[in-house]
Order: structure tokens, then sequence, then C-alpha cells
């Protein structure tokens, strides 16, 4: 059997287990792929091809022995699955950039949680793709390596920060794929890219190794071109982690075993906000037949209320560059990365600081800065903290009376590269769904739900804390009714 | 909300960034955008609301005192633009008599 590059992870792994394919035709197969469209694409920053093909050859005669032994199939979940991580995840002794200068030629010494999970599971990590830098923006146009090009049209963006994952999904170059969301990181590019992308709740997923951006919204979670795939992936990277003190210590249920059992009486609620001025009508269209199928599907669909939805984005600009101008203040050429030299020491940082941080991170960087400094942190700051006690007071009321919120993921489509570049506020109002999310912790699934103009529309489902089995449940249920996850980006 | 040329300038300090001309200029308009914009949140009244800094009700978390393994000297030390006898290596702090 030739590898089709569109199938599943879970279709792989049982025509491994059969034999009827093996990891190494697989691993081969995307690589061969890669090596042809990337060039154009632009999805990876790093490819680790020789350990993969390694790897892929073990699976083989591992799944071979698997095969003569009575016991049966005793290998793990992802077992010679191939897998593209962001390049904000630590990687032991492979570059880890952040899509930044200042951290070209780094080799982390460690793996994050995420990645030692990934390949205690099986997974071959074939390469580290492309990201804004330090994960900041939404079009993965701030990469300092140049950016990734979307899968569906190549003159427009594939969303940010976690683009080069959502095309690498997109494109068939893998299965699986892992990024990271601190305001729409990956549900903003899934949704832009045709496949599915979920945010677990802040907590669910260890965050040791991810290079820090805002820490009280940062998570890591999975792309995948179908619901069950992302669950299957959320079932590895999810639970609790000694080295990270703020993953919780809550139980994790089979999330793939639920995907497919059908659950009754799910109720959606509607929020009006979501579908005013400022949403692109063939978004909005997209968005409210979803809501019909669901209606049809017997999902009970209402209206609800987020007065402060509009809130959201001035909060997020606050709280987020105020914790990433903390967090990025450790690049200061002494420790890890490039330094600009000089006899002074405050000028070697300031001038490695300038040197190494592009226009993005330094924008982020002054304006959190300004938000914590003396005489503006009670005004901008602790005001911003209020305002996100609101946000998430919002969703609670939400939740007393539905299951799910149902949103666009993004108001717009995909726009064109260079478009927004030049204007940070136009940029950072593509995440003024999935923002509020992050504000609250709570988990948000992004999935195809249509087209218009011949490019892909995102819905966005939200839950309760801890309740991403409910989110994979309804999305599960909805591409058995639908086929949009089906469409594949042409090849081009 | 209007920066000016003197607040980027105390606020780049403070962030230790050393910026060009052409990005201090640049900062001064686009700073005072997001900030006019941020300004929204005025209208909001956040009377006896508590400020939210993490969503997860997790406050000290505690483990067993226990040595184990950390990374290796050497490792993160390769990492590091400049070392020497087992340190970073930065520039002379203080200067000689």
């Amino acid at each position: 059997m030739a590898p089709s590059v569109w199938e599943s992870a879970r279709a792989l792994r049982a025509a491994y287990a059969a034999g009827t394919l093996l990891p190494s035709q697989v691993i081969a197969a995307a690589l061969d792929r890669i090596a042809l469209r990337d060039p154009k694409l632009h999805a990876f920053l790093h490819l680790d091809s020789e350990r993969a093909r390694q790897e892929a050859v073990e699976w083989d005669g591992l799944y071979a022995q698997a095969r003569r032994n009575a016991a049966g199939d005793t290998l793990p979940p992802l077992a010679g699955i191939p897998v593209a991580v962001k390049d904000n995840l630590c990687t032991r002794g492979v570059p880890t950039t952040c899509g930044s200068r200042i951290l070209d030629g780094w080799l982390p010494p460690y793996d994050a949680t995420v990645i030692a999970r990934l390949r205690r599971a099986g997974a071959v990590i074939i390469g580290k793709t492309n990201l804004d830098e330090f994960a900041m923006g939404s079009s993965t146009e701030n990469s300092a390596f140049g950016p990734t090009r979307n899968p569906w049209d190549l003159s427009r963006v594939p969303g940010g920060s976690s683009g080069g994952s959502a095309a690498a999904v997109a494109a068939g170059y893998v299965p699986l794929a892992l990024g990271s969301d601190t305001g729409g990181s990956i549900r903003q590019p899934a949704g832009f890219c045709g496949v599915v992308g979920l945010k677990p709740t802040y907590g669910r997923v260890s965050r040791y190794g991810l290079v820090a951006f805002a820490s009280s919204l940062d998570q890591i979670g999975p792309f995948a071109r179908d619901v069950a795939d992302c669950a299957l992936l959320l079932n590895v990277i999810a639970g609790a982690d000694p080295r990270d003190s703020t993953s919780a210590d809550v139980p994790v249920p089979d999330f793939l075993g639920a995907t497919d059992q059908p659950r009754h009486g799910i109720r959606l609620g509607v929020p009006s906000e979501a579908f005013g001025s400022g949403v692109d009508a063939g978004v909005a269209e997209a968005v409210r037949a979803a809501l019909d199928t669901f209606d049809n599907l017997g999902f009970r669909v209402e209206e609800i209320a987020l007065p402060t939805l509009d809130a959201a984005l001035p909060t997020y600009y606050l709280i987020a560059p105020a914790e990433a101008s903390s967090n990025l203040a450790r690049y200061d050429g002494v420790r890890h990365g490039m330094r600009d030299g000089s006899d002074d020491l405050f000028e070697m940082v300031t001038r490695t600081r300038q040197r190494g941080f592009g226009a993005e991170v330094k924008r982020r960087i002054m304006l959190g800065t300004y938000a914590l400094s003396a005489g503006y942190y009670e005004a901008f700051y602790i005001k911003a903290q209020k305002v996100r006690t609101l946000v998430a007071r919002d969703f609670d009321r939400a939740f007393a009376q539905v299951d799910i919120v149902v949103m666009p993921t993004s108001p717009t489509l995909p726009f064109a590269i260079g478009e927004r570049v030049d204007d940070p506020l136009q940029m950072y109002f593509s995440d003024i769904f999935t923002i509020p999310v992050n504000l609250a912790g709570l988990p948000g699934l992004s999935l195809p739900c249509g087209f218009s103009a011949g490019l892909p529309v995102g819905m966005q489902l939200v839950g309760r804390a801890f309740d991403e089995t409910t989110l994979l449940q309804a999305g599960g249920a909805y591409q058995q009714a639908t086929s949009w996850h089906l469409r594949h980006a042409p090849e081009a | 909300m209007a920066i000016d040329w003197a607040t980027v300038e105390h606020v780049a300090r403070l962030a230790r960034l050393a910026l060009t001309d052409e990005e201090r200029e640049r900062f001064v308009g686009q700073l005072g955008r997001i900030l006019e914009y941020c300004a929204r949140l005025d209208a909001i009244s956040i009377e006896g609301v508590p400020a939210t800094s993490h969503v997860l009700p997790i406050v000290n978390v505690l483990r067993e005192d226990l040595p184990a393994p950390c990374l290796s000297r050497d490792e993160v030390l390769a990492a590091a633009p400049a070392h020497e006898q087992g340190f970073f290596k930065v520039p002379r702090v203080l200067e000689a008599e």
C-alpha cells in the first residue's frame, strides 16, 4: 500500500499494526513532500530528517516483532507517526529559535515535557515549525526567518502564531502537530488553514519547556485534520507534571474514547456580540450554517450574552505584554543565545536586545514595561486584571445556561501577506474571539465549518474548564455529519 | 493617549532596549494608538472587582525536598556566548582602580 499523505494518525497506526504500511515509508513520503513543497510554503524552520528516518526504521522492526508476538500489539499509541512541533518547544540538542534571531543557534539542554511525552508515545518528531517571533503575532509574518504561506492560497497568511504547525497539517506533511496558544495562536491558524486545533484548559498540559510568552495565558495544544486525531494527541500530552506547578492535578479522561461516544442534549450558546460589525459576511454565514447543522443533529442552540467580549482585547494587550516584558528580560546575552559584544555591561545587554529582537517583540516589551512602570501600574495593569475577572464571570454566567459557547474562530478570512504588518491594532483584531477564552483559562476548539471565496472558515467551540470532552464530542458529531474537514488544500 | 519621545526613551531604558531614532519615532505613534485603544477600559466599572492574575485556584504547590539530578553544568555553559572556569562571563561591571 502506498502511503497517502492525508491519512489520519489513527489509520496510519492501524495500517502499521496490520503490516500493510511501514513507518519508514510514511516518514520517507512526508520528508519527500516537505522537500518538494516547503521551499514555497516555509512551514518548517528545522528538519530532523536523519533521526526521523532512523527512528522509523526502528519502528518497522518493532511492528514486525509485535506481529509475530502472541501477546499482540503493545506498542505505544503514536508509534512511528510523524509529528511536527512548534519551534518554541524545547528539544534537547535540536535548534529551538522561537522564530527569533536572539536564539539563533541555541541548542536546549533539555526536552519540554510535551516532547518527552511525544517520544514516550512513539511519535517521530520530524521537525520544528515556523512561528511569529516568541509567539507574538497572528500571521507568522513576525518570524525572523521569513513568513509561512497559507496552503490554500500562497499569497495569504496561514494565521499565527503557530502558522507553521497549522500549515504543516493542512499541506499534508504530517497528520499531527503541536502549537501553543496565548491569545488564539492555535485556534486562529487552525481556522485559517482549515484544520482542527485545540487550546486545552489552562493547566491541562504542562508548560515545562515551552518558551514563556505570557505565563498566565500560555497553553500547548494539538493540531490535526479531524477531531478524533486531535483527541488522540491530547491524550498523549495532557496531565499534571511536577515540573510545572501550574499544571493541574485533575483526572485526565480518555479523550479519544469519549469522542466516539454520542451524547445527547448538549446545549450550545451563541453570543450575539460575536456576529456584529467587523465580522466578515462569509464567516458569519458559514458559522450560522454550522449552527443549523447542530440544530438538525439535536443540539439545543440558544442565544446568550457576553457583554464584556469587546473589553477582552484591550485587557489582553495590557496583561500579555506585561507578562512578556518580564519573561523576555532573560534574553540579555549572558546565558544563552546571541550577544552583541561591548566592553560595557549595560550597552552589551541593550545592543544584544536591539539586534536580537524584531519589531513586534520590541513593541510588546515596550508596551508591557510601560503598563508595569511606576505611575501606570494601577491604571493599566491592575485595571486590566480586574476586567479579566469580569470576562471570566461572563463565561461563568453563560455556562450556567449552556454547555458550549459557539463563535467564529476569527472575524475574517485569511488576509494577504503584508496587508496588516504596518498596523499592529488591525493585526490584533483578528484574535477578538479567541483572546477572551485565554483570559478565562477555558478550552477552545477550532474546526473547519465551510469556505468563503475558496478560503477555509473556522468555528470555535468554547467549553467549561477541564471539559475538553464535551467540545470533542460536539466536534466529532459535527464532523460525522459534514465533510469540510475532508477537503484538502490544492497541490501547488 | 499621547506618548512622547522622552517617555519612549525612559521605557526603553527600563526595558534594556537600545532603539534607533527611526524605531523611537515609530513607537511614539504606535504605542500611543495602542494605549488609546486600551483606555477604553476606563468606561468599565470595576468597583469591588478583584484582580485575576491567574485562573486556577492553586497556591503554594509543594513537593518533598529531595535531591534529584539537574542539568549538567557543561551542557548549560555550552549555550552561553562566553564562559570561563564554570561561570558565565560578562563585561567588567566594576571599574578598575
